[in-house]
């Protein structure tokens, strides 16, 4: 049974740690502002969750698993409304996403 | 593993960092410290782990909820004064038009 | 790596190297950061960069152990010192100002001054070694007897709030001071926010985020609760009146800026915050008084109950309540000033133009 638990776990930590660099990758490599919250507003969300599930199998008691679940929930909270708070300001203020059209005029 | 996530979000770390660094434009930067907050987060619990000290949550929790508020804060202000420069200018010319 | 030699040999575990190598690439983030901090014209970039240095920089406590500090670097150095600083610039400007002349005496100031400084370091003890002056002074006494002298199992809340009182006390006035300083050169006329038209302006610039209010909403309670949590678990883990005054305060500052200052106002009245910024330094001024009403030193917690011990955790559970009071109040007198400015300001302008 532990086995499997820490298989399920290293999975879970494995899986997270790669949607987290695939995040931050794509931070650097997209175009535009759009793309780019794009891209760490999914893969932010989804590895942190991850990793925080592969700790929760873990835990050595009950009060780390109530602050792990706490950071959990507050993560899937928090993220995408930073992200929709984000988005909608830089829309408000005129940052135009790149579009296809424009990219041909430009290059 | 947990070292391999560790590593992984150090990696993570360095790519938003040099986003902070080059990006363009004012957006760009607040996203990779927002994203750069989640990760610190990451981090802490994972080093917590690592060094088998699990009190250290308390500080990712910290850092969760005022990762939000500046995240707010500075959404709140960059509205205030970009804004205010830019909204300026442009109600002043239509109203000379 | 030259350090190393140095250490004792078994301590170089697998762990250690992990550590040192985690260490070493934390490091080079800062020194990365700080570069780019020097660089930048635009001071918002500058500011994000500084909220990253700040992550980085707990981070790198946490690494090193050092629980507490990591806490208040968080709360302070992430948290609030980006917002203090956002109010600012939002009164300044942007961008920073070019500099005309070059200058090249304060650099050679700053180089000779660093590379004596950096030279200093070579007499001092090497890193974590075990004949350190600071191993071998107070601080074993300190560990040894935290325990039996004052029951809390947090060494660190020990050594603050109750071998090193006096040092805190004087760091909660010098907290006031500035806290009454800003208060003084920023004051705004309270009579001139009556008038509801800034009100108007202030809340239409928020009616559309709707999801940011719903979520604010639901999450200030919780964070003032983690704050009570914070000032309370103290004496058992990373925390205390700092920490928790500045996350307290955090939280009515996002009250404040998702509902508008003058709704903050209306739910916490500036002369009560004036009133707890001194007394939080009363409580804990009047510990140490009645401390020497009753035989003892000053801030000396032992003879405030019976037992020793109970009259310890008294005296540290008191004198943190008076830090937190402290810390929270002039946090929040701070920004409402700030802001209060700022809305003066911009309420100056709308008449001008209307």
């Amino acid at each position: 049974m532990d086995i499997v638990i820490a298989v399920v776990s290293a999975i879970f930590l494995l899986l997270g740690g790669f949607l987290c660099v695939t995040g931050g990758v794509g931070i650097l490599r997209f175009p535009d502002f759009y793309t780019r919250i794009h891209a760490t507003g999914v893969t932010d969300t989804l590895g942190a969750g991850l990793i925080l599930i592969g700790l929760m199998l873990q835990v050595p008691d009950v009060l780390v698993l109530v602050k792990l679940v706490i950071i959990l929930l507050m993560t899937l909270f928090i993220n995408p409304v930073a992200t929709h708070a984000l988005a909608q300001a830089a829309l408000k203020s005129g940052l135009s996403p790149l579009l296809q059209s424009k990219n041909h005029k430009g290059g | 593993m947990l070292i391999a996530a560790t590593v992984a979000i150090l990696v993570a770390m360095f790519l938003a960092m040099i986003r902070g660094i080059v990006g363009p434009t004012f957006y760009d930067r607040i996203l990779a410290v927002n994203m750069f907050g989640t990760k610190t987060v990451l981090f802490i619990s994972l080093i917590g782990f690592v060094m088998g000290r699990p009190e250290f949550l308390d500080i990712a929790i910290v850092y969760a909820l005022l990762n939000f508020i500046s995240v707010i804060g500075v959404l709140h202000f960059s509205g205030s004064v970009e804004f205010r420069h830019d909204d300026h200018d442009n109600s002043t010319v239509e109203k000379d038009s | 790596m030259d350090s190393l030699r140095f250490c004792n040999p078994k301590t170089i575990k697998e762990d250690n190297a992990i550590e040192l190598l985690i260490d070493i690439v934390l490091l080079s983030f800062l020194v990365c950061i700080a570069f780019a901090i020097v660089r930048m014209k635009d001071l918002f970039a500058v500011i994000m960069l500084a909220g990253m240095y700040g992550l980085l920089s707990a981070s790198f406590f946490v690494t090193m152990d050092a629980v507490d500090v990591a806490f208040t670097e968080a709360s302070v150095g992430a948290g609030i010192s980006t917002l203090l600083m956002l109010t600012t610039i939002s009164m300044t400007g942007r961008y920073e100002n070019t500099t005309r002349h070059r200058p090249m005496l304060a650099l050679v100031v700053v180089f000779v001054t660093g590379s004596l400084l950096i030279y200093g370091t070579l007499d001092m003890p090497y890193f974590g070694s075990a004949q350190a002056p600071i191993q071998l002074h107070v601080a074993p006494h300190y560990i040894n007897n935290s325990m039996s002298e004052i029951g809390i199992p947090n060494i660190v809340t020990s050594a603050l709030a109750s071998y090193r009182g006096f040092d805190t006390f004087g760091e909660v006035v010098v907290i006031f001071t500035a806290g009454v300083a800003v208060w003084a050169l920023l004051m705004v006329n309270v009579q001139r926010r009556k008038n509801t038209e800034i009100d108007d302006a202030n809340n239409s610039t928020h009616e559309q985020h709707f999801i940011v209010r719903f979520v604010a909403k639901m999450l200030i309670p919780f964070i003032l609760l983690f704050a009570l949590y914070v000032q309370f678990h103290g004496d058992y883990g990373p925390g205390g009146g700092f920490q928790a005054g500045v996350i307290f305060a955090a939280a009515i500052i996002l009250y404040s800026m998702v509902f508008g200052l003058n709704t903050a106002r209306r739910v916490i009245s500036q002369p009560i915050v004036q009133l707890l910024t001194a007394a939080g330094v009363l409580l804990y001024g009047s510990v140490g008084i009645v401390s020497l009403l009753s035989g003892g030193n000053f801030l000396d917690y032992n003879v405030l109950s019976a037992d020793p011990i109970a009259g310890q955790h008294l005296g540290i559970l008191l004198i943190e309540l008076g830090v937190g009071c402290t810390v929270a109040s002039v946090m929040i007198l701070i920004y409402f000033n700030f802001s209060g400015r700022k809305n003066d300001r911009e309420l100056e302008e709308h008449k001008e133009t209307t």
